[in-house]
C-alpha cells in the first residue's frame, strides 16, 4: 500500500526521530510513503488567528496536491491532521468560503473537488495492519513496560476518527506490543500546544498535570502520537524537576518508535537517542527477551 | 481591603453590534444566536479556571454589544484550540473558531499590551510563512522572544543546546522550491485580507 505522506513542518524539524521511526515501522510494515511534492505549512493554529481565508488556502493547496497525487494522505502530526480535515469539511458545508478559496486556487492553476481522505498514521497501522497481525510480528515484546497512551486534543476533536475507530481501539496497540496498557483517563486532554511558548505559566500547568498524572498511575513511559506534544510534554520535565523539586521524569516517545522496538528493528534507526527523555532507563530495568516472530 | 463594588452600566447607544455581526459571517460562528447560555463550554474548556470571562460569556457578550470588553479580555489568547467546547456545544456552535475570529479582531485592532507573546507569535509566523512557505520553529521561536521577553533567550539556551546536540534545532529554513513558492504567495494574495 502507498500512502501521500504530508510531513508538515515539525516532522522536518525538531521531530526528526520521529519521521525517522515513522518511515522505518511503515517500511517494515510494507507501507509506502511518498512525500507530496512542494507540499506547504497547514498554517497550525496561529495562522488562522490572522487571517481566516489565507489559512484556509494553505490547507487546500495542500489537498490540491494530493488530490493529483491520487492517493491516502498521512498526516503524522495532529494539527496538520486536523486542520486537513477542518479545510476539507468547511470547503464542503460553507459555499461562499468554497467559492473564495476556489478562485485563489485557480491563480495557481490548482483546482479541488473534494476526494482527499486525510489519515494518521496510527489510523493506517490499526485499519491497514491490524492489533492481531501487529502482535504477531513482535520480536521484541516490551514485557514488564507500564505504557500510558497520551493522543492529545486534535486525533478526535473536533472530528471522530474513520470506520467507527475509537481511543479505545487504539490502546489496544499497547497490550499487542507486550507492554502493559495504564489506564490513563486523561489521554486526550490538552497538552497546551503553543501556550507553552506564549502564556508559559498557564502551558506548563496543562503539561504538569499530565506528566503529574501519568506518574501517578506508575506509567514508565507516555506514549505520543503528535510531535508537538510530544515536545511540550518532554521539554518542560526538567523545569518540574528543578524548581517544584517533583520526580516527573517519564520518556515520551513517538509511537512509532514503541513499535519500531517491538518490531525488533535498530534504534538508530527509531531516532531513540534523539529524545530528551532517553528510554535508557525502561531499556535497562526491563533487558529485551527476543522472540522468534511467528 | 474592603471590596469596592463599581456598577458598571453601559446603555443602548454604547452597545457595539458590529462584532456580532462579524462574528455571524464567520463559518462556525453563524449560531451564536441559538446559545443556550448552558456553560457547557466553560466548563469543559481546560483554560478557563485562568481565563477573565469564559467562553460562555463571551458569546453572550458578543451578542449583546459588549466589544470592547471581550476584545479586551485575556481569555481570547488563552483558547489552546483544543475543540472540547465545539464538539460538546449543544447548539452546534463552533466556539474554537469564535474564539480564533475575536483573536483576529484584536489583532486588526491592534489591542493587546505591547510584547504580548500570543500576537507577535501569530504574526511571525504568517510572515515567515509567506516568505518560505513553511515554518521554522526554532527561528519562530527566535524571533517572538526576541520581539516579547528577551531576556529569556538567556534562560533558554540550555535547552536549545540539548536539542542541537540530539541534531533536533534546525537552523537553515525549509523553503518550498521557488516557483511554487511564487505560486502560493500570489494565491494568499488573491484570497485577500477581510473584506
Ligand atoms: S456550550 Fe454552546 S450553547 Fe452552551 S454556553 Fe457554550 S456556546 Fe452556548
Ligand atoms: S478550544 Fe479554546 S475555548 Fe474551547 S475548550 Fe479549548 S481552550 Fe477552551
Amino acid at each position: 500500500m502507498a500512502y501521500t505522506y504530508f510531513p508538515g513542518c515539525c516532522m522536518h524539524g525538531f521531530a526528526r526521530h520521529c519521521q525517522d521511526s515513522l518511515y522505518a515501522v511503515f517500511n517494515a510494515l510494507g507501507l509506502e510513503l511518498r512525500e507530496l511534492k512542494d507540499w506547504n505549512c497547514c498554517g497550525a493554529t496561529s495562522y488562522i488567528a490572522v487571517d481566516e481565508y489565507q489559512a484556509f488556502t494553505l490547507a487546500a493547496r495542500n489537498l490540491a496536491l494530493a488530490e493529483q497525487a491520487g492517493l491516502e494522505v498521512v498526516a503524522p502530526c495532529n494539527a496538520c491532521f486536523m486542520v486537513l480535515k477542518k479545510a476539507q469539511d468547511y470547503l464542503a458545508r460553507y459555499s461562499n468560503l468554497r467559492e473564495r478559496i476556489e478562485a485563489a486556487l485557480a491563480r495557481g492553476g490548482l483546482q479541488y473537488s473534494g476526494t482527499v481522505q486525510v489519515r494518521h498514521p496510527l489510523e493506517i497501522v490499526i485499519e491497514k495492519i491490524g492489533i492481531k497481525a501487529l502482535r504477531e510480528k513482535v520480536k521484541r515484546p516490551l514485557k514488564g513496560w507500564n505504557v500510558a497512551p497520551y493522543y492529545g486534543c486534535l486525533l478526535t476533536r473536533p472530528y471522530t476518527l474513520r470506520n467507527g475507530m475509537t481511543l479505545e481501539a487504539f490502546d489496544q496497540l499497547i497490550p499487542a506490543l507486550g507492554a502493559n496498557l495504564v489506564d490513563f483517563e486523561l489521554k486526550d486532554r490538552c497538552c497546551g500546544g503553543s501556550l507553552t511558548g506564549t502564556i508559559e505559566e498557564v502551558g506548563d500547568r496543562l503539561v504538569y498535570i499530565l506528566l503529574h498524572e501519568a506518574k501517578r498511575h506508575n506509567a514508565d513511559v507516555l506514549v505520543t502520537v503528535c510531535p508537538l506534544c510530544q515536545l511540550n510534554v518532554e521539554t518542560h520535565q526538567k523545569q518540574f524537576i528543578r524548581r517544584d523539586r517533583e520526580d516527573v521524569n517519564i520518556p515520551v516517545p513517538y509511537f512509532t518508535q514503541l513499535i519500531g522496538l517491538a518490531l525488533g528493528i535498530p534504534e538508530k534507526d527509531l531516532g531513540l537517542d534523539r529524545l530528551l527523555v532517553p528510554l535508557d532507563r525502561v531499556l535497562e530495568e526491563h533487558p529485551a527477551e527476543l522472540r522468534a516472530a511467528a | 481591603m474592603s471590596p469596592s463594588f463599581q456598577p458598571s452600566v453601559k446603555y443602548q447607544k454604547q452597545l457595539k453590534r458590529d462584532l456580532a455581526a462579524e462574528i455571524l459571517a464567520t463559518p462556525g460562528g453563524e449560531k451564536i444566536y441559538s446559545c443556550l447560555q448552558c456553560g457547557t463550554c466553560g466548563g469543559s474548556c481546560p483554560l478557563s479556571g485562568y481565563m477573565d470571562f469564559t467562553p460562555r460569556q463571551l458569546i453572550g457578550m458578543v451578542r449583546e454589544g459588549f466589544k470592547q470588553e471581550v476584545i479586551e479580555s485575556f481569555s481570547i489568547w488563552l483558547c489552546a484550540s483544543c475543540y472540547e467546547c465545539t464538539v460538546r456545544c449543544p447548539a452546534g456552535i463552533h466556539v474554537t473558531d469564535v474564539m480564533y475570529a475575536l483573536k483576529r479582531v484584536a489583532i486588526r485592532e491592534g489591542i493587546y499590551p505591547r510584547r504580548f507573546p500570543v500576537p507577535v507569535l501569530a504574526k511571525e509566523f504568517m510572515r515567515m510563512l509567506k516568505s518560505t512557505g513553511r515554518t521554522n520553529e526554532f527561528w519562530l521561536a527566535f524571533k517572538m522572544l526576541v520581539k516579547t521577553t528577551p531576556l529569556k533567550l538567556l534562560t533558554m539556551w540550555p535547552l536549545g543546546l540539548q536539542m542541537l546536540r540530539r541534531g533536533r534545532l534546525c537552523l537553515t529554513f525549509n523553503r518550498i522550491p521557488k516557483p511554487a513558492g511564487e505560486s502560493l504567495r500570489q494565491m494568499l494574495e488573491s484570497v485577500g485580507e477581510r473584506q
